[in-house]
């Protein structure tokens, strides 16, 4: 049967594609080698139709395959691109029972599967609080009044005249990771860490049109932005924040942002937590206090241990995160491994990641792939070879101001476990000996 | 109005305003708003009550609104848990008159309802003024809006049954929230300079004697979320574990039916879970109902068209009248089928 076992360790780069789901049940009982038979088995199948060629080597190589003795599909058959049909598993999805109805819900970007940094605009994480809509952008406004010399009003056709600028940032829900404040609640990273995404956006810096409306700078303390959806969500931000670096943004990824991100118009507020970039942005209002809308004072409230709510918590404190292996995945073998994840600052660049696959025992630093951009999703890489034995790994990142991430025990140390918001605390996934990942929480 | 004349219109106002915006530094780039649009839009109420508009509403005004409007979805009592977490519950006597919910001291909160939480009057005003009802949200005048939320004070018993809330004396009962006291903005995440309250150390060698496991997912957990086979890529270093049955290793999803789109297009999801009740029953439990009825086809396509309450409780399904006739049968023939999703 296995007379075509190729060198070990380099079996299961398994051109026959697809384990079956008893192949997936005995890789997850710790019986890694029999894909050597499964690889011979299909060489034999094979080897039924063309004489015996599986002795010679892959079928896959020997037997060439339609894609190569026919003719391709032409061009703009699929005028708008999209993704092989074999990367069906990867989509956004909603986690069961975490919401009561799809409109004001969330689904979550698959993490697991991602590469680099940007998020394709199609699994871009959503959040909505009264449903999305297609918002033709013609009939779409934008107006600026409150603490300014003349209230303005500005079409698209005028904001895409304006100077724009494209900046990579990521977009983190202040919720993100919060059914997690108390234990373990969901199997991977998608749920875990998924309410993350990062873009070029492009647009106009708001500080631009705030100019051009003559904005009052000795009164104005706070801009409030407002959206046009039925929630017309608001929220508060600081001066200082819509003076540095907010845009008022169009574009994603080189196109018109997705309608479940705000088409035609969104507020891009780096570092700040995602539900102050309003989506479908209709106003901004220039005033000298907080508002205190249902979003800042009901939701998006941090509740701690002395029983107050911390109010207008808004920066996304450094945090990283493994997504391959993670929670739900299988290692296929033992030997070499690169450990991949994302990390993020809401207070400016990356500076290092550190990597355990023991528990936080030992730690080594992990390489950070470039751009390395301010307030952007940072990915990093450590290569390591698996023994075959239980692991945990966690990873920790340092930001630019020194900022160390925090282990759970520290963050609970303060906060306590009921604040839903802001959990920025060290992953850990467990390896067993079997290959499985498994998501815990150790001290 | 066509989309020619509207742009005709639209110039005449950037014509008209054209002199106003000679400061700006980009010419021909947008134009002064009027008055009246400033007023259309500018509807947000602060805590100080900068924009609140005039007008009253009492608890009894509010109670037959409040049966009309929005009981469907937060209960009678605000107290639902069925589309949202409760609106009312959770807060004393006591709280009102400390500002301090005790029931995160005590920590004795099973849920944190709306009035548990919000500091701030002018929140709850302003939120139900742009948001609510949450399917036909900005359709309350000013005075509905004084009304239901005078009634919903009241479930909260923070104003008495016979109240009447206006523009005149919301910023007195504003001192009578059960937290308003409860609210802290000392910490550093609100500033991009603020102070972190949380410290690590970046420790590499031999930072721990002993890992103990804290917490990790329960058995019962673990398929929650679906198979996790399907939801890995089939190719690469790992494959996404099998949780339940299905395919598995990220091979070709079948295709979806067509009628699943129909239903998101034609709007019925938001409402109709395939599987689970949502406003309206499962489109599952719909199909059993009518298992052996032979009129149900054509007797329930009427019932979407019109509408309605009545055959499942008290929720109204609105009128369906948006959805084409053919759209509209097919989908009842998919549901009456049992919903099959390939
Ligand atoms: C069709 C269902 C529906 C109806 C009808 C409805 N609501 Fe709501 N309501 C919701 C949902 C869903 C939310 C949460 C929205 C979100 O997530 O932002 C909500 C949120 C609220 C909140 C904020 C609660 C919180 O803690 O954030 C208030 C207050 C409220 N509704 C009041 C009302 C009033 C008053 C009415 C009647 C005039 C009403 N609602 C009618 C579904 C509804
Ligand atoms: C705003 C929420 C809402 C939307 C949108 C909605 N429904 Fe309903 N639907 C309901 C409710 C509530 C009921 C139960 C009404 C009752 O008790 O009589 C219902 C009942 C039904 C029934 C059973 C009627 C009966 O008499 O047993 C069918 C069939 C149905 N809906 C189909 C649809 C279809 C198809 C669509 C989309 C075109 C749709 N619904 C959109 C809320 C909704």
């Amino acid at each position: 049967m296995s007379q075509i076992t190729p060198r070990p360790g380099r079996i299961q780069r398994a051109p026959e594609g697809f384990l079956s789901p008893e192949q997936i049940r005995e890789v997850s009982a710790g019986r890694r080698d029999f894909l050597r038979t499964a690889f011979a088995s299909a060489s034999m199948v094979v080897a039924g139709t063309s004489v015996a060629r599986a002795a010679d080597g892959d079928p896959a190589i020997l037997t060439l395959p339609e894609h190569s003795t026919t003719l391709g599909r032409p061009v703009a058959e699929r005028p708008y691109g999209a993704p092989s049909q074999f990367e069906a598993g990867l989509r956004r999805r909603e986690s069961p029972g975490l919401t009561r109805v799809a409109g004001s819900s969330v689904s979550f970007s698959p993490l697991q599967g991602l590469f680099g940094i940007i998020t394709p605009s199609g699994l871009h994480f959503e959040r909505h609080h009264q449903g999305w809509h297609d918002i033709d952008p013609a009939r779409h406004r934008l107006m600026i009044n409150g603490l300014v010399k003349e209230a303005r009003v500005y079409t698209m056709d005028d904001l895409m005249r304006l100077p724009s600028v494209s900046r990579i940032h990521f977009i983190e829900c202040g919720a993100n990771t919060g059914m997690e404040w108390g234990n373990v609640a969901v199997p991977t990273v998608q749920y875990s860490h998924g309410m993350l995404s990062c873009s070029e956006f492009t647009g106009v810096p708001l500080s631009v049109l705030l100019d051009d409306c003559g904005i009052d700078r000795k009164r104005a303390k706070f801009v409030l932005a407002e959206g046009a959806d039925g929630s017309s969500m608001t929220r508060t931000i600081s001066l200082d924040r819509a003076l540095d670096d907010v845009l008022v943004a169009w574009g994603q990824n080189g196109e018109m942002l997705r309608p479940e991100n705000g088409y035609p118009l969104r507020l891009v507020v780096p570092g700040v937590q995602g539900v102050s970039w309003v989506k479908w942005l209709r106003r901004i209002e220039v005033g000298d206090q907080p508002w205190a809308t249902k979003d800042e004072a009901v939701h998006y409230i941090d509740l701690m241990p002395d029983g107050t709510h911390r109010q207008y918590t808004s920066i996304q404190e450094c945090k990283s995160v493994i997504t391959t292996p993670s929670g739900g995945q299988t290692l296929l073998d033992k030997g070499f491994h690169n450990i991949t994840g994302l990390a993020w600052s809401g207070r400016g660049k990356v500076k290092r990641v550190d990597v355990s696959v023991d528990g936080g025992r030992n730690w080594r630093t992990a390489r950070l792939e470039t751009p390395v951009l301010s307030k952007a999703l940072t990915r990093f890489n450590i290569d390591w070879v698996w023994d075959g034995s239980p692991a945990i790994l966690q990873s920790r990142a340092i930001d630019e101001t020194g900022y160390v991430q925090p282990t759970y025990a520290q963050l609970r140390a303060v906060r306590g476990t009921r604040s839903i918001y802001h959990n920025n605390a060290i992953q850990s996934w467990k390896l067993a000996d079997s290959g499985d990942v498994s998501n815990v929480q150790v001290f | 109005m066509s989309r020619f004349s509207e742009l005709l219109v639209a110039g005449c106002l950037i014509a008209a305003a054209a002199g106003a915006s000679a400061n700006s530094s980009f010419p021909g780039v947008g134009r002064a708003a009027t008055p009246a649009e400033v007023k259309a839009w500018d509807i947000d109420v602060r805590p100080d009550f900068k924009g609140l508009p005039p007008g009253k509403g009492s608890v009894d005004q509010g109670i037959e609104l409040w049966e009309a409007k929005c009981t469907a979805c937060h209960g009678s009592f605000g107290e639902s848990n069925e589309v949202f977490t409760p609106l009312v519950g959770g807060t004393t006597k006591e709280d009102i008159a400390t500002g301090r919910v005790g029931a995160y001291i005590r920590q004795d909160a099973p849920q944190r309802s709306t009035l548990m939480k919000v500091p701030t009057l002018s929140t709850l005003w302003d939120y139900i003024n742009r948001a609510m009802p949450w399917n036909a949200p900005k359709s309350l005048s000013p005075d509905e809006v004084y009304a239901v939320l005078a009634y919903l004070l009241h479930l909260g018993e923070i104003v008495p049954a016979d109240f009447t809330l206006s523009d005149k004396n919301i910023a007195e009962v504003q001192q009578r929230m059960p937290n308003r006291n409860g609210m802290t903005t000392k910490h550093g995440m609100w500033d991009i300079k603020g102070k972190p309250d949380v410290k690590n150390v970046a420790c590499m060698k031999n930072c721990k004697t002993q890992i103990t496991m804290g917490s990790s997912l329960p058995d019962y957990a673990r398929d929650a979320h679906g198979n996790l086979a399907d939801q890995n890529r089939g190719i690469g270093a790992v494959r996404g574990q099998q949780t339940s049955e299905g395919a598995g290793g990220g091979a070709a999803a079948p295709a979806p039916h067509p009628a699943m789109e129909l239903m998101k297009k034609s709007g019925c999801s938001g409402c109709h879970g395939i599987a689970s009740k949502i406003l309206g029953p499962s489109l599952r439990d719909i199909a059993k109902r009518y298992k052996d009825d032979r009129g149900a086809e054509s007797q329930l396509i009427g019932r979407v068209k019109a509408g309605g309450s009545g055959s499942w409780g008290d929720v109204a399904m609105p009128p369906q009248a948006h959805v084409s006739d053919a759209d509209t049968a097919a989908l009842i023939k998919w549901i009456l089928s049992g919903s099959p999703e390939n």
